[in-house]
C-alpha cells in the first residue's frame, strides 16, 4: 500500500510505516482510485450528458410542438440535419429520440446517479476507508468514459447516430439498408454499450463486495442506512441483468456482421430477399427487456434510497417502517425480473404469457404503495426543514406515485392494446422513472454537496430550482397523458399524416413550451452547482444535523476518509427526535451508554455489547498487518 | 393556441414574482447565523407554496381535463373496443382516488408539519397494523383490476370465430398492403418471402390454387360491418405495428412470424360520418412500431361497410393474376386451366413450362397462417 493521506495519528505511522508519497495530478484527479474522486468524475460526466440529452429533447419538442417553426438557427450545430427551408431531417428526428433515451437512461440516470452516489456514499456511510477494490473502481469509471467517448463520437457521423429507438429492436437495427442510423451509428452504439456494461459490472461487483465485507464495527445490516440498502439491491439487479443485455448486444453484432440469423428471418428489403431464416425478432425483445425492466429499478431504487435518507433527516423523524422499506425494495427487486414481458403484450407473444405477466406486473404496485405510504407517514408530525434536497425528495415521492399509478393502467394487457407505444407510455415512464429518478439525483446532490466539495450550495437558488422543475415537469407530463389517451403514437416526426392526430396542436405546443421552460430552469442548478464549488460558503461539519457516518468525517475527507480509527456504530441511523434526548438527532457512532436519558429498555440491554463492538477492528485496511 | 402559451407564461411569471419577492425577504435574513432554533431559510414560503400547489393543481388538472376530454379516446367502433374503454375509464377512476389522496397528503403534510420553533417531531418508527393495512388494500384493488383486465384480455385474444372474414395485412417500409382471399374461394393462398418482387409485393405463391383469385390493395382496406374480421399480420422488412385507433386494434407485424388480431367492427364509415357529423371522416390504420424514416406517415385507409357493399367491392377488384397475367407462367401446368378462369382469353398465353418448373419446384413454401 502506498500513498495514503489523511492519516495523521502517530501511532499508525510507527506501527506500519506508511509513507506519504505526494500524488501527481494524474493520480489525484484523473486515474484516481479514491471513491470520492471517482464519484465526482461520475457526477460531472453525468451532468455533461444530461445537458446534451435534455437539449436533444428540446430540439424534438420544438419539432413536435411548433412544427412550422424555422430551425435555421440550429444550423451552426446540426449542419446538414436542418434542411434549406429550416426543417429538421426526419431521420435525424429518430436519431434524436434514440440518443435522448440512451443517454438519459444509461449515461445519466444509471451512471450519473448510481455511479455517483454508490461510489460516494457506500464507503462513507458504512465506515470504510474506500471501496473493496479501488483499482476496479477506477477501471469502472474509465470504461464508462470510453463508452461515453464512443457514443459521443457517433453523434458526428455523416449518416447519424443509432436511430431505431433506445430499445434498438432488430431487424431495423440489424439492417444498414433499413435506416441510415443502422450503419456505423448502430455499430458504435453497440460497442459503446458493451463497454458501458463492463463498467457497470466492475462497479456493481465492487459495491456489493464493499457493502458485505467492509462495514465498520457494529454496522450490522439492520443498522445500514436505506441508501446503502438501495445501492446494494441496485448493484445486485445490475449484476444479474446487464450480462443479459451484453448477450443480446453480442448476438445482434453477430447478426449484423457475421451473417447469423438470431433475430432475422424471411426479410425482403431493397429489392432483395435476405438468406436469413429461423431467427426471431421477439427473442431480442425478451433479452432486451430482461435487462430493460430491471433497468427501470436500477435507475429508480438509488433515488428511493436517497429520498428515504433525505426525508428522514429533514423531517427530523425516523423513517417510518425501516424494515418494511427494505422488504419492499427487495420485493420490487425480485419482481423486477419477472415482469419484463409487459413491454411486449402486443408484439405477437403468446397471449397466455401476456396474462401471466399482467398478474406479476400489477403485484409490483403493492410494495410501491407501501413505500409511498411510508414516506407520507414519515412526513406526518415531522418538523420539516425545506432544504433544496428535502424539496426534491418530496417532489420525488409525488412524481413516483403519480407516474406509478398510470403504470397500473399500462400493466393491464387489455388496456395496453390501445395505449401501447402512445404518448401515454411516454408520459408514464418519464414521470415514474425519468423525473422521479432525476429528482432523486438532485436531492442527493443538494444533500451531499457539502460533503463532496466542503462548500454549501445556495439554498434559495436551490428552492427556486425545485419549484420551476417540479411544476414544469407536471406541466409537461400531465398534458402528455391526454395526448396519449387520444392515441398519438410515439416516435412520430410530425402529426400531419393522419386525421386522428389532427388535434391537440395547442396541447403539443403547451407541452413543448413547458419543456423548454423546465429545461431553462436547470441552468439555475448548473450556475449554483459550479459557482458553489468555487465560491460557496464553507460547509459546517454536519450541516443537516444528520445521523449517518459520513458527517463524522472531516469537512473535506482525505484518502481513507477518517483520521485515526474508523468510527464504531452502535445504533441505526434514524434516531431523530428521540424522546428524552437533548438534541433532535443522535448520530450512529454515539453509544447507548452515553444516551441513557433517551434509551428504550431493549436498547439499554445493548449497552453490554458495546465493549465487544469496540474491540473489533477487522475491516480497517489501514490497521491490518501487511 | 397562443392563449395556452400565454397561460403557461403567466404561471411562470407569477411564480417568478413570488419567488423574487420572497428572495428579497430571505436575503435580508441571510446575515443572521443559523442555529437549530432558527427557522431555516426560506422555510415558510416553501411551505406556503405547497398549499398554492394543491390549489393550482386542482384547478389546472380539472380545467385541462375538461378542455381536453373531447379529444380523448376516439369513439370506439368495435365491440371489444367499448369494453376496454369502459375498463380504462373505470381503472382511471379508481386510480384517481389514490392520485388525489396521496398527492394531497404529501403536500398538505409538508405544509402542516413544516419546521416550527420549539417543536419536536414525533418519534414514530413503525406500526405493523398500518403497514398491513396499506399492503392489503392495494393488493385487493390490484386483484380486482387484474381480474377484470384478464377477462377482457383472454376474450380479445381468444381464437377467432370460424366465420371470420380473413384479411392479410403486410407492412413494409413505408406502406401497408392488404390481401384478400378472393371471391371464388375466399381463401388466402400460400406465400413465400423469396417470391417477392416489384409486382408480387407480398410474395404470393402461385403454385397454390387458393392464390389464383387473391387480390391486393395498397391504398384501402375494406371490411364488413357486424361480423368478426381476422387480420393476419405480416412484415416484409422490419417490425411494424398495425394500429387502428377507432377499433382499439394494435398488433406488431414481425418479419418471419405471422401475428393476428380479430375484432368485430360495428359502425360503418357512413355511421361514423353521421355520428360525428363529419362528411370527411375516415378510419385510418397507422404504424406504431418505429420502422424508419417514413414511420410517421405509414397510413392506409380503412372502409367499414355493410355486407352487400363489401361483397360488391370485393367483386370489383382485379385479382393479382388479372393485373399481372404474366405471372401465369409460375402456375404449375396442371392448374393452369383453373388459374385462367376469369382471365381475358388473349392474356392467357401458353406458359413457359421450363420457367414454371424452376420457380415452382426449388422453393419450399410456408403455408399462410390458417
Amino acid at each position: 500500500m502506498s500513498a495514503i493521506e489523511g492519516l495523521d495519528t502517530a501511532v499508525h505511522h510507527e506501527e506500519h510505516a506508511h509513507h506519504h508519497e505526494p500524488q501527481s495530478f494524474w493520480q489525484k484527479y484523473v486515474f484516481c482510485e479514491d471513491h470520492k474522486v471517482i464519484a465526482k468524475q461520475y457526477l460531472i460526466t453525468g451532468i455533461v450528458w444530461a445537458v446534451i440529452g435534455i437539449s436533444m429533447s428540446v430540439i424534438f419538442r420544438i419539432q413536435l410542438g411548433m412544427p412550422d417553426s424555422n430551425l435555421s438557427w440550429l444550423k451552426p450545430i446540426l449542419g446538414g440535419w436542418i434542411s434549406e427551408t429550416g426543417k429538421l431531417d426526419p431521420n435525424f428526428y429518430l436519431a434524436l429520440v434514440t440518443m435522448h433515451g440512451t443517454i438519459m437512461v444509461f449515461f445519466v440516470l444509471t451512471a450519473g446517479l448510481s455511479g455517483t452516489f454508490s461510489n460516494f456514499l457506500i464507503p462513507l456511510q458504512i465506515g470504510a476507508r474506500d471501496m473493496a477494490s479501488g483499482f476496479m473502481n477506477m477501471l469502472s469509471y474509465w470504461f464508462f468514459f470510453l463508452a461515453s467517448v464512443i457514443m459521443f463520437g457517433s453523434l458526428f457521423l455523416q449518416a447519424g447516430p443509432a436511430a431505431g429507438g433506445w430499445v434498438i429492436y432488430p431487424p431495423l437495427s440489424a439492417l444498414p439498408q433499413a435506416h441510415p442510423g443502422s450503419g456505423m451509428g448502430m455499430t458504435l452504439w453497440l460497442i459503446s454499450m458493451a463497454f458501458f456494461i463492463v463498467s457497470q459490472l466492475l462497479g456493481g461487483i465492487n459495491y456489493i463486495t464493499t457493502v458485505i465485507n467492509l462495514r465498520t464495527r457494529g454496522m450490522s445490516f439492520d443498522r445500514l442506512p436505506l441508501t446503502i440498502w438501495s445501492f446494494l439491491i441496485t448493484a445486485v439487479l445490475g449484476l444479474i441483468s446487464f450480462p443479459v443485455l451484453l448477450s443480446s448486444v453480442l448476438l445482434l453484432i453477430f447478426d449484423r456482421h457475421f451473417g447469423t440469423s438470431f433475430y432475422l428471418s424471411e426479410i425482403y428489403i431493397n429489392g432483395e430477399a435476405l438468406p436469413n431464416v429461423g431467427g426471431s425478432p421477439i427473442l431480442f425483445q425478451h433479452l432486451f427487456w430482461f435487462l430493460g425492466h430491471p433497468e427501470v429499478y436500477i435507475v429508480l431504487l438509488p433515488g428511493l434510497g436517497i429520498t428515504s435518507e433525505v426525508i428522514a433527516t429533514n423531517s427530523r423523524k425516523p423513517i417510518f417502517g425501516y424494515r418494511a422499506m427494505i422488504a419492499s425494495m427487495l420485493g420490487i427487486a425480485f419482481l423486477a425480473f419477472i415482469v419484463w414481458a409487459h413491454h411486449m403484450f402486443v408484439t405477437g407473444m403468446n397471449p397466455f404469457l401476456g396474462s401471466v405477466f399482467m398478474f406479476l406486473t400489477l403485484i409490483i404496485a403493492v410494495p410501491s404503495a407501501v413505500k409511498g405510504f411510508n414516506y407520507i407517514t414519515t412526513l406526518w408530525k415531522g418538523n420539516i426543514v425545506f432544504t433544496p434536497a428535502m424539496l426534491f425528495a418530496i417532489g420525488m415521492v409525488s412524481l413516483f406515485v403519480s407516474g406509478g399509478l398510470t403504470g397500473i393502467i399500462l400493466g393491464n394487457s387489455a388496456l395496453d392494446i390501445q395505449l401501447h407505444d402512445t404518448y401515454f407510455v411516454v408520459a408514464h415512464f418519464h414521470l415514474v422513472m425519468g423525473a422521479a429518478s432525476a429528482f432523486g439525483l438532485f436531492a442527493g446532490v443538494y444533500h451531499w454537496f457539502p460533503k463532496m466539495f466542503g462548500k454549501m450550495m445556495n439554498t434559495t437558488l436551490g428552492q427556486i430550482h425545485f419549484w420551476f422543475s417540479f411544476i414544469g415537469i407536471y406541466l409537461v407530463f400531465i398534458p402528455m397523458h391526454y395526448v396519449g389517451i387520444a392515441g398519438f403514437p410515439r416516435r412520430y416526426y410530425q402529426f400531419t399524416s393522419y386525421d386522428f392526430t389532427h388535434k391537440f396542436m395547442d396541447m403539443n405546443m403547451f407541452i413543448s413550451v413547458a419543456a423548454i421552460l423546465s429545461f431553462l430552469a436547470q441552468f439555475i442548478f448548473l450556475y449554483n452547482f459550479f459557482r458553489s464549488i468555487f465560491k460557496g460558503k464553507t460547509a459546517p461539519k454536519n450541516p443537516w444535523r444528520s445521523n449517518t457516518l459520513e458527517w463524522t468525517t472531516p469537512i473535506v475527507p482525505g484518502h481513507g476518509n477518517w483520521e485515526g480509527e474508523l468510527p464504531a456504530v452502535y445504533r441505526w441511523s434514524y434516531d431523530y427526535s428521540k424522546p428524552g434526548a437533548k438534541e433532535d438527532f443522535i448520530p450512529q457512532n454515539i453509544p447507548y451508554s452515553q444516551t441513557l436519558e433517551s434509551n428504550f429498555p431493549h436498547e439499554n440491554e445493548l449497552i453490554a455489547t458495546e465493549k465487544e463492538i469496540e474491540a473489533q477492528n477487522f475491516n480497517d485496511q489501514f490497521n491490518t498487518a501487511h | 393556441m397562443y392563449f395556452i402559451i400565454a397561460l403557461v407564461a403567466l404561471v411562470f411569471v407569477v411564480l417568478t414574482v413570488v419567488v423574487v419577492t420572497r428572495l428579497q425577504d430571505v436575503l435580508k435574513n441571510v446575515k443572521k447565523p443559523e442555529s437549530a432554533d432558527e427557522t431555516p431559510s426560506g422555510n415558510s414560503w416553501n411551505g406556503a407554496m405547497f398549499i398554492v400547489l394543491i390549489i393550482a393543481a386542482v384547478v389546472g388538472i380539472t380545467w385541462s381535463y375538461l378542455h381536453a376530454r373531447e379529444h380523448f379516446l376516439p369513439i370506439a367502433s368495435s365491440v371489444h373496443g367499448r369494453r376496454t374503454d369502459d375498463l380504462f375509464w373505470f381503472s382511471m377512476g379508481v386510480l384517481t382516488i389514490p392520485f388525489i389522496f396521496v398527492n394531497f397528503l404529501i403536500f398538505f403534510f409538508s405544509w402542516k408539519y413544516q419546521f416550527k420553533k420549539g417543536n419536536k417531531a414525533a418519534f414514530y418508527p413503525d406500526n405493523h397494523k398500518l403497514e398491513l393495512i396499506w399492503t392489503i388494500i392495494p393488493a385487493i384493488v390490484m386483484a380486482m383490476l387484474v381480474f377484470t383486465g384478464w377477462k377482457a384480455w383472454s376474450d380479445i385474444t381468444s381464437e377467432a370465430p370460424a366465420d371470420s372474414e380473413v384479411i392479410e395485412i403486410t407492412g413494409k417500409q413505408f406502406n401497408w398492403i392488404v390481401r384478400y382471399g378472393g371471391v371464388n374461394d375466399n381463401k388466402l393462398g400460400n406465400y413465400n418471402y423469396k417470391l417477392i418482387d416489384a409486382q408480387n409485393e407480398v410474395g404470393i405463391d402461385l403454385s397454390d390454387e387458393n392464390s389464383f383469385d387473391d387480390f391486393l390493395n395498397p391504398t384501402e382496406m375494406h371490411i364488413p360491418v357486424g361480423r368478426p374480421v381476422l387480420l393476419k399480420i405480416r412484415a416484409r422488412d422490419v417490425l411494424h405495428s398495425v394500429f387502428i385507433p377507432h377499433m382499439r386494434v394494435k398488433m406488431d407485424a414481425v418479419p418471419g412470424m405471422p401475428t393476428k388480431f380479430w375484432f368485430v367492427p360495428d359502425k360503418t364509415t357512413a355511421d361514423m360520418r353521421a355520428e360525428l357529423n363529419d362528411p370527411n371522416f375516415k378510419y385510418e390504420i397507422a404504424c406504431t412500431e418505429v420502422c424508419g424514416q417514413g414511420h410517421f406517415s405509414m397510413k392506409i385507409n380503412l372502409v367499414v361497410e355493410d355486407e352487400a357493399s363489401y361483397k360488391k367491392w370485393c367483386a370489383e377488384q382485379a385479382t393479382f393474376l388479372q393485373t399481372y397475367p404474366e405471372y401465369l407462367a409460375k402456375v404449375p401446368d396442371n392448374l393452369k386451366a383453373k388459374a385462367m378462369k376469369g382471365l381475358p382469353a388473349d392474356t392467357a398465353a401458353p406458359a413457359d413450362s421450363a420457367k414454371t418448373a424452376s420457380t415452382g419446384g426449388g422453393i419450399g413454401t410456408s403455408a399462410a397462417l390458417r
